[in-house]
């Protein structure tokens, strides 16, 4: 009865929290457009119509027709199922920078931000530090430094996103440390680890969500920016930032190489980034008023 | 007073920043499973050779030895020598500079001169068409990767119509003006020579809109957003209750209060052009910084890399000085505390 009780409240919150944000029908089209993108790299295999790496060099270079729907590039390849197992990779970046950083992030900036003084000002000196590189300069030093692939530039890009999430943490602990649900916490001798994992964290994960929505596309802008210029994903790999490098010496007769992976960048950060914007306006009643 | 202690605080804090700096860049360099001899010489080099250039690149040496030796290079303005061009890194960063000022700078003003109006129409015209295109434009701006925007650009304006060039600071028939700023557009002008002004702004088009385009985006958004909590407040409807023309109320007593909130995001506006400007110079064949730093990091060239992500990492946090500084003085608020 009472565990009955306890999911319907919980399930009651969740529809609470939830119609803010379904409210707004922009974020019921991002959430649409998110999903296609996560069916598509889950079913890459079911839903593309060639193999993404067979070369048909007697159809090289073919226009978008109803055998190659986005057409070939220029080995034969078929364009769509390359953008198709690209969605996989993208998605696979996205989610592991943003994890990777987020709680590493967020575990540096829920410490600062509790145990203050002199641990405070050392992890966010070593924040600014971070923050003070222009991300993909230093994003490509380490992948140039770690050799160029995939992974590495995975490592590249969480080593310098983690900073935003440890700064945004720890501002907000600082905010809610001397809270009376805290003060009451701490007086009934909750440990330090209980604080922060059962009182503080649940508090600040909103922002931390908000913030995860623009990273998820902005990661796979970066990523896909470094395999561009060679520190990313290497060749015949279908990334999408491969397949427009490949297809940059075509750009004047065979646009379509580099068009479609562009175009499938675009939709993905656009819908992560919509799906950012509607998540803010739901949650900071501020900006809700002012837009 | 309190001007002085406040510019003391954050030069300080820059200069805790810039130590910090060095030694992850200097650790990115030097802890890389790849081998810079190799990378530099090739694989038929001598055992002499490797061992000449290791000596001449202090790469025989303790990590906390290269350490020092560079900390104290870069104390006397010596940021080594580049393993690829084999020049001094001070020599090729200072010719490769002033070209990447430009095209930021360019970029800046675009975002500026298009982001702001751009934001403003979108607050007065909320919820209506020209909102809903702005907000587009902008999601679209925020999520565009700026190397496909390049080649696209390059496509339609230089292949297909041949309205722009595609590439390059000047046409290869104009000769470059004489350097004074490094900045073509501005050593031109000072020359008087308006064919090379003509061909060096034409050049500027489409890397500066194409890296500008994310700026916009941001900026646009900004200002939209502080200019709705603006028109809400008092003294707007003070203004309007004087009797004031609408299109004054907006610029005299809105827009000016709206803007402070987009200045301070210039100066972090200014690092993500430095990151942008690494794509957007590969693409349109641009000498700047960012096309040195990517031929550097493929060749494993250290000093270059450490030299270009010291210079990005120092610009970085002068720009947002700048910024708070103007920001100090617009505020009042911040001069009383």
């Amino acid at each position: 009865m009472v565990n009955a009780a306890s999911v319907s409240v919980r399930g009651l919150r969740l529809a609470a929290r939830a119609a803010p944000i379904l409210g707004n029908p922009l974020n019921v089209v991002a959430i649409a457009l998110i999903a296609l993108f996560a069916a598509c790299a889950l079913l890459a295999p079911l839903l593309a119509p060639y193999d993404p790496l067979v070369q048909d060099l007697g159809a090289r270079l073919q226009p978008p027709s109803s055998l190659h729907w986005l057409g070939t590039d220029s080995l034969g390849r078929d364009i769509a199922s390359r953008i198709l197992y690209g969605a996989r990779i993208s998605l696979v970046i996205g989610v592991v920078v943003v994890v990777s950083a987020g709680v590493f992030g967020t575990v540096v900036g829920l410490i600062a931000g509790y145990a203050g003084g002199l641990v405070d000002e050392a992890l966010m000196r070593l924040t600014e530090v971070f923050l003070a590189f222009p991300a993909l300069i230093l994003a490509m030093a380490i992948a140039g430094a770690l050799g160029p692939s995939l992974t590495n530039a995975i490592i590249a890009i969480a080593a310098v996103t983690w900073a935003v999430y440890a700064r945004l943490t720890r501002g907000q602990i600082l905010s809610l440390r001397q809270r009376e649900f805290v003060e009451a916490a701490r007086a009934m001798g909750a440990s330090w680890v209980r604080i922060l994992w059962h009182h503080l964290l649940p508090n600040v994960l909103a922002p931390l969500m908000i913030q995860a929505s623009f990273d998820l596309g902005s990661s796979i802008i970066a990523a896909a920016g470094l395999s561009f210029i060679g520190f990313g994903a290497q060749p015949p790999t279908p990334e999408w930032g491969v397949m427009i490098s490949e297809g940059r010496n075509y750009i004047s007769t065979q646009p379509w190489l580099s068009l479609f992976p562009g175009l499938a960048i675009l939709l993905a950060v656009g819908s992560f980034n919509l799906l950012g914007d509607g998540l803010r306006d739901a949650f900071d009643p501020r900006l809700r008023r002012s837009d | 007073m309190r001007f002085l202690g406040f510019l003391t605080r954050r030069i300080v804090g820059i200069a805790a920043v810039m130590v910090g700096v060095s030694i992850i860049t200097f650790a990115i360099s030097h802890v890389i499973p790849a081998d810079p001899v190799a990378a530099a010489l090739g694989d038929h080099a001598t055992d002499q050779q490797i061992a000449a250039f290791r000596a001449e690149y202090h790469l025989d040496r303790p990590l906390p030895e290269q350490y020092l030796t560079y900390v104290n290079g870069l104390l006397h303005g010596d940021l080594g020598r580049s393993i690829r061009t084999r020049r001094p890194v001070s020599d090729d960063l200072f010719d490769s500079f002033p070209a990447t000022i430009e095209l930021s700078l360019a970029a800046l003003l675009v975002a500026i001169l298009v982001g702001i109006p751009a934001g403003v129409w979108s607050a007065i015209a909320r919820g209506r068409l020209p909102d809903h295109l702005v907000r587009l434009a902008s999601l679209v701006g925020g999520s565009i990767p700026v190397f496909w925007l390049g080649l696209i650009v390059i496509g339609l304006f230089y292949y297909q119509l041949g309205w722009l060039p595609g590439g390059a600071r000047i046409d290869t028939f104009v000769a470059p003006p004489p350097t004074r700023t490094g900045l073509y557009t501005i050593d031109s002008l000072i020359a008087g020579d308006f064919e090379a002004l003509r061909s060096s702004i034409l050049h500027l088009v489409l890397p500066a809109l194409t890296l500008g385009y994310f700026s916009t985006a941001v900026i646009a958004r900004m200002t939209r957003s502080s200019m709705l909590e603006v028109l809400g407040q008092d003294y707007m409807r003070t203004a309007r209750a004087k009797g004031l023309q609408e299109r004054l109320v907006v610029m005299r007593h809105g827009l000016r209060n709206a803007l402070i909130p987009t200045v301070t995001i210039l100066g972090l506006t200014f690092g993500s052009l430095l990151s942008g400007a690494v794509l957007t110079e590969t693409i349109f064949s641009w000498p700047g910084l960012g096309r040195y730093a990517t031929a550097a990091a493929i060749a494993l060239d250290f000093p270059a890399v450490l030299g270009v992500t010291l210079l990005a990492a120092i610009v970085y946090p002068i720009a947002n000085l700048l910024v708070d500084i103007a920001y100090f003085w617009l505020d009042p608020r911040t001069q009383r505390g």
